[in-house]
């Protein structure tokens, strides 16, 4: 057993059951396979003898074959219901890891791999559960059953099996050895080959505009050439794990009924145990047999048990649980400062800090805008002030209570936050906007709709807030996507907002809209924002320039305001009308073909 | 070899719930059918595998009837010589198994393989008409994964369907004959079982995957949807205090998984106990007509053991159909998804008679009252949009997501066709040239762009397979990522991972500029080259591409707002036509 199994094991007290019940239906089938083959021995001798054969003994013999047929319908039914528990117990704990997992990171994996991990991948644990469990536990008791029940009947052909019989798990494990360190030196060259239809597939866009799509045709061609020969030099010394493991079986089979045949010839030996020995050999060496080739199956399953397993064990470094109890009630926002004094933040991997000694003191109701080039530190000072990431060094207090000390789940509750690019669930527009308040009624979703400028694309979706919204929210653009966010801020009237470049990336129209929205959302907030060269700087009270993670001090922090003096005046491409002003509704953005920009 | 989606239980990601709604069986019987006759052509190598299948299942079969003839016989003590060849039979046949065996698996893997590889090619030369905007498959990373594993259904009905059954088959076929010859009634008895066995087992499975499957399907692109929004949505949730009830829907979804699969699991076994029952019944009717034939006196004695053993067997060899007929279920979903690709109607209509399309130095394109609709009665992506890309000028296309900037680069580049209006270039009109011709002359930097699992050098080289070393370097500079190329240490030699996965999205925006620029085409079209720079390193591409492309003529799409004053023509597209056009702001 691998360690990854080991653990299985441990964790898992149903697969140890399981492993139990499955030696228990072993024997049980054991048994009645032994009592099949006397039963068949017994009537065709007495036929053969010229007996005249009773009802009953081909009676019993049709029950025992019933039983045999209810046992292996019991045992797939149980197997597989393990099974589905194994996977269900995996992907109940993945799930809550998930659910606990540092956000940022899990925000910048390989999101379809994990979904895939999680429905398709798990079911490879199925021939591992289902097929190498019970072989397992089949192998180990069933040659035990049946090479007994032969020493009863005949002892030398006993013999001849127990010395044969070993040889199967000796063979295998040696040409497995070898074979293993064959495959391993040609399993990137493989892996390598197998990927190369899906990358030209991905590229063939791109192949066509450059005119190559027809020259990678042939190319296809070759490569899954290159791949055939490359598996076949594979396999030609992984089957002959399993020729070996065939040829030892069936030899050993011939091995037994020769000089059984002889000695029938001679006389000493009656019909009757003679085909209870033919009949019983091969039974002794069918687990074994099977083990080759469940092992084969279930590889891929434990592979999977490894991912699961990393999963598992990956350090929760962003978020802190536990300790609720001891926590700090959170005091009133709206009447205290933020404060960083000398934070600086090192992310693991990298030479530089993310940020160093910054301090930023935020008064309630106040509008900061941060600024700077990319990679120096605006979002990771969000980051901070969400708990998505911890200081290294200095602190970070609300009111003078150290923000570690405080209950997390408190804190966000004060906090709204406005991503460059919000996520949009799988579910309605209505509960997309809901996100932070779950129990908020259809008006109130409406009028933060309507305070987010959204209410006229949502109603001009096709089924309006019940509009189900794809993955990656299909269907929306950008900046549509940005103002179901802000919606969802206003829902959740935090009195925090972080708002990280929520206007970055959208087009001029949309632009408009979303600033519109957002410095409503302002008004009588305190707000953070990461607003490089983006509109909504002229609407910060105070502007303070990041730069390699540090204020920048030749800049330093621009006292700025409505009227927009000098800095923000000059970072500002488009100013856009007074907010506080006739706001005029934003152009409604047309939906979107399938190949819209 | 397995395919990674080996599992009975094939899920789906949601998308496919959107994209291929689950068809009558009947649909994907036939495409199953079809999929059998796309790999007909290689019978030549198939046929050898299936007969060393069929040969080694019937010396495995033969091996115990001539054994059990041969202790039969030896109980009725004749001379040894009586028996000697059975006993040179059975050592031959014990032998024999085993290696048939391994060139059975030999040959098919080489036979299957080799079948793959053509239909591979055939996949990839449907799929050449319909990249990009032909099928759902190109616009999303799993749906093209799944197409991909898709193909290797071919490999799966072979390997794991056909020659399994085809094994089954001759040796069920060959106990009946045998048995027959022994004593008509018995081979009746048998081959009757047995045909009823073969039919009603895999048919009763294929029915219950078919029913069962739909609901798993659902259910999986349930939790598939939930697991995205906990990992891509990770922070939202955070941010909001969501994360709990996001864990609980997606813990429901599991647990719906799971009660699916557990009523499933009462149906499923049955396959294998119903073919249990039939070994029996056989068994006993077979001994039964035996004995009162033997009894009778028309069966020899010999004959008693091998008619019972030969029922034994028989349905020994068909242990493997049901999980045969399970994953021909799931062939059949697949060859279904396949057969629909192959019966994908090319987006863009190849004219019969191609005109010519030569170009030679700077070329102006003139687009008239272009009306281009994704779907036939859909909105209108592009509507009466009118516009002169001068000889020689650079244009700037700006305007809202859904604007109809993309569908005009790909109507330009023919991979979506117009419904009314024209285009004309170099004196012709698009849609009487060859797609490839026009390709030729209108190319560049498209949205969905792909760094090859290759070289940096090969990924250049593609846009111009003649160009010399020093061009490469030039259009990487110009793309200004020839300082970061000679800091690797295998400069253009650096074999870039799958997707370019390793790149940051500035280095990977400027590889694929670079391209374009290589390749250097009569009209040049860049969507959004800037995507994924930060602003200042933008504003500089930006720059080099208006200063690069001076005096060729260029359409330029971007969302950025300032840099483009090199530009000699500003164009803002709103809902599918032209606003406003002239000097740059």
């Amino acid at each position: 057993m691998k360690p990854v199994e080991r653990r299985l094991m441990r964790e898992l007290p149903v697969l140890r059951r399981h492993l139990v019940n499955s030696t228990a239906l072993a024997l049980l089938g054991a048994g009645l396979v032994v009592t099949q083959v006397t039963l068949l021995a017994t009537v065709l001798a007495d036929g053969f003898g010229g007996h005249t054969v009773a009802f009953g003994t081909p009676a019993a013999l049709g029950t025992v074959v019933a039983g045999r047929a209810l046992l292996a319908w019991a045992r797939g039914v149980l197997a597989q219901r393990v099974a589905s528990d194994v996977k269900h117990t995996l992907r109940e704990r993945l799930t809550g890891r998930l659910g606990q997992g540092a956000p940022l990171r899990l925000a910048t994996g390989r999101h379809g791999e994990t979904a895939t991990l999680l429905t398709r991948g798990l079911d490879t644990l199925d021939p591992y559960v289902t097929g190498s469990l019970p072989t397992m536990a089949a192998a180990g008791v069933v040659p035990v059953v049946v090479v007994g029940w032969l020493f009863a009947t005949d002892w030398t052909s006993a013999l001849i099996v127990v010395v044969t019989l070993p040889l199967i798990p000796v063979f295998g494990a040696l040409v497995g050895m070898h074979t293993a360190r064959r495959t391993a030196r040609q399993w990137r060259l493989l892996a390598r080959l197998g990927g190369h239809f899906l990358d030209v597939v991905a590229g063939l866009p791109t192949l066509r505009a450059f005119g190559r799509a027809h020259y990678q045709a042939r190319r296809v061609g070759d490569m899954a050439d290159a791949h055939r020969r490359a598996t076949m030099r594979t396999l030609r010394v992984a089957f002959l794990s399993s020729f070996v493991l065939e040829t030892v079986a069936t030899l050993s089979v011939a091995l037994v009924a020769v000089p059984v045949g002889l000695r029938l010839l001679d006389g000493h030996l009656d019909l009757r145990t003679a085909l209870i020995v033919l009949f019983l050999t091969p039974e002794a060496y069918l687990p074994l047999r099977a083990m080759g080739a469940a092992f084969h199956e279930s590889a891929e399953g434990v592979t999977v048990a490894e991912q699961v397993f990393a999963i598992l064990d990956e350090d929760e470094d962003g978020e802190r649980g536990g300790l609720r109890d001891e926590r700090t009630p959170v005091p009133e926002v709206r009447a205290v400062s933020v404060r960083l004094d000398g934070v600086g933040v090192v992310h693991p991997g990298r030479a530089a800090p993310a940020l160093d000694r910054v301090s930023l003191h935020v008064r309630p109701g106040e509008h900061i805008a941060l600024v700077g080039p990319s990679g120096a530190g605006k979002s990771t000072l969000l980051a901070l002030l969400l708990g998505f990431t911890r200081p290294s060094a200095g602190r970070i207090t609300v009111g003078g209570i150290d923000l570690d000390r405080l209950d997390m789940d408190e804190w966000r509750r004060r906090l709204a936050w406005v991503p460059q690019r919000p996520h949009l669930f799988a579910a309605s527009v209505a509960d997309n906007i809901r996100l932070g308040r779950p129990g908020a009624s259809e008006a109130e979703v409406r009028q933060a709709a309507r305070d987010a400028y959204a209410d006229a694309f949502i109603e001009a979706l096709p089924q309006g807030y019940d509009t189900p919204l794809g993955e990656h929210g299909a269907g929306l653009s950008a900046g549509q996507r940005q103002r179901i966010a802000i919606a969802r801020a206003f829902l959740k009237d935090a009195p925090v907002l972080l708002l990280d470049e929520p206007t970055a990336h959208l087009d001029p129209d949309s632009e408009a809209a979303v600033t519109h929205a957002t410095v409503r959302l302002m008004r009588g907030r305190t707000a953070i924002m990461v607003a490089h060269r983006t509109s909504l700087l002229p609407y910060a009270d105070r502007i303070v320039t990041l730069r390699a993670g540090q204020v920048d001090s030749d800049v330093g922090t621009v006292v700025a305001g409505l009227a927009g003096t000098g800095h923000a005046a000059l970072t500002c491409a488009h100013p856009v009308t007074d907010p506080l002003g006739d706001l005029v509704p934003p152009r409604l953005v047309p939906a979107e073909g399938p190949m819209a920009s | 070899m397995t395919s990674p989606t080996a599992a009975v239980g094939h899920t789906d990601s949601r998308l496919t719930a959107v994209h291929s709604p689950a068809r009558p069986s009947g649909g994907s019987s036939r495409a199953t059918l079809r999929l059998a006759r796309q790999l007909l052509p290689y019978w030549r190598r198939l046929l050898p595998a299936g007969l060393a299948a069929a040969g080694s299942e019937l010396a495995a079969a033969a091996l115990m009837a001539t054994a059990s003839w041969l202790i039969t016989r030896a109980a009725e003590h004749p001379p040894l010589a009586s028996v000697s060849l059975a006993i040179v039979a059975v050592r031959a046949l014990a032998l024999g198994r085993g290696t048939l065996r391994y060139g059975d698996r030999l040959l098919g893997h080489d036979a299957v393989l080799r079948a793959v590889a053509g239909f591979r090619t055939r996949v990839y030369e449907a799929l050449v008409p319909l990249a990009p905007a032909g099928t759902p498959a190109f616009r999303s990373g799993d749906l093209l994964t799944r197409l991909v594993d898709d193909v290797d259904a071919a490999q799966d009905l072979l390997l794991r369907v056909l020659l399994p059954t085809a094994a089954a088959v001759s040796v069920g076929l060959a106990a009946t004959v045998t048995a027959w010859l022994l004593l008509p009634q018995a081979g009746l008895l048998l081959g009757l079982l047995l045909a009823l066995a073969v039919l009603l087992v895999p048919a009763a499975v294929l029915a219950v995957a078919h029913r069962t499957g739909r609901e798993q399907a659902a259910a999986r692109a349930e939790l598939a949807a939930h697991i995205v929004d906990l990992t891509e949505g990770a922070a939202d949730l955070a941010a909001y205090g969501a994360r709990g009830r996001a864990v609980g829907r997606a813990q429901d979804a599991a647990a719906r998984i799971a009660r699916l699969e557990r009523r499933r699991a009462l149906t499923t076994s049955l396959a294998s106990a119903v073919l249990l029952l039939f070994q029996g019944a056989a068994l006993v009717a077979v001994v039964h007509g035996a004995l009162r034939a033997h009894a009778d006196g028309r069966l020899p004695a010999v004959q008693l053991t091998v008619l019972a053993v030969l029922a034994l067997v028989a349905f020994e060899a068909l242990e493997p159909l049901p999980a045969a007929a399970f994953r021909l279920a799931e062939v059949r979903e697949r060859a279904r998804r396949l057969a629909e690709l192959f019966d994908t109607p090319a987006p863009v209509a190849e004219p019969a008679d191609p005109a010519p399309l030569a170009v030679d130095g700077p070329v102006a394109v003139r687009i008239k009252d272009l009306t281009v609709r994704h779907r036939t009665g859909g909105a209108a992506a592009l509507n009466g949009l009118s516009l002169d890309l001068p000889a020689g000028r650079r244009t700037v296309l700006l305007g809202a997501s859904g604007s109809g900037k993309s569908t005009l680069i790909a109507t330009l580049m023919r991979f979506v066709e117009y419904e009314a209006g024209s285009v004309r270039v170099g004196g012709r009109e698009l849609r009487d040239c060859a797609g490839d011709d026009v390709r030729r002359v209108i190319t560049g930097m498209t949205q969905d762009a792909h760094v090859f699992h290759a070289s940096i050098h090969a990924n250049l080289l593609l846009a111009r397979p003649d160009a010399e070393v020093a061009e490469l370097r030039e259009a990487a500079r110009r793309a200004r990522i020839l300082d970061w190329i000679d800091s690797l240490p295998d400069g253009f030699d650096t074999v870039l991972g799958p997707d370019g996965t390793q790149l940051s999205g500035g280095q990977r925006t400027r590889l694929l500029l670079a391209r374009a620029l290589l390749a250097d085409p009569p009209v040049l079209v860049l969507d959004e080259p800037t995507e994924g720079l930060d602003p200042d390193t933008a504003a500089a591409v930006l720059a080099d591409i208006l200063d690069a492309t001076r005096g060729r003529t260029t359409l330029l799409v971007t969302h950025e707002r300032a840099g483009f004053t090199g530009a000699d023509q500003v164009v803002t597209l709103d809902g599918g036509r032209v606003r406003a056009a002239g000097e740059p702001r």
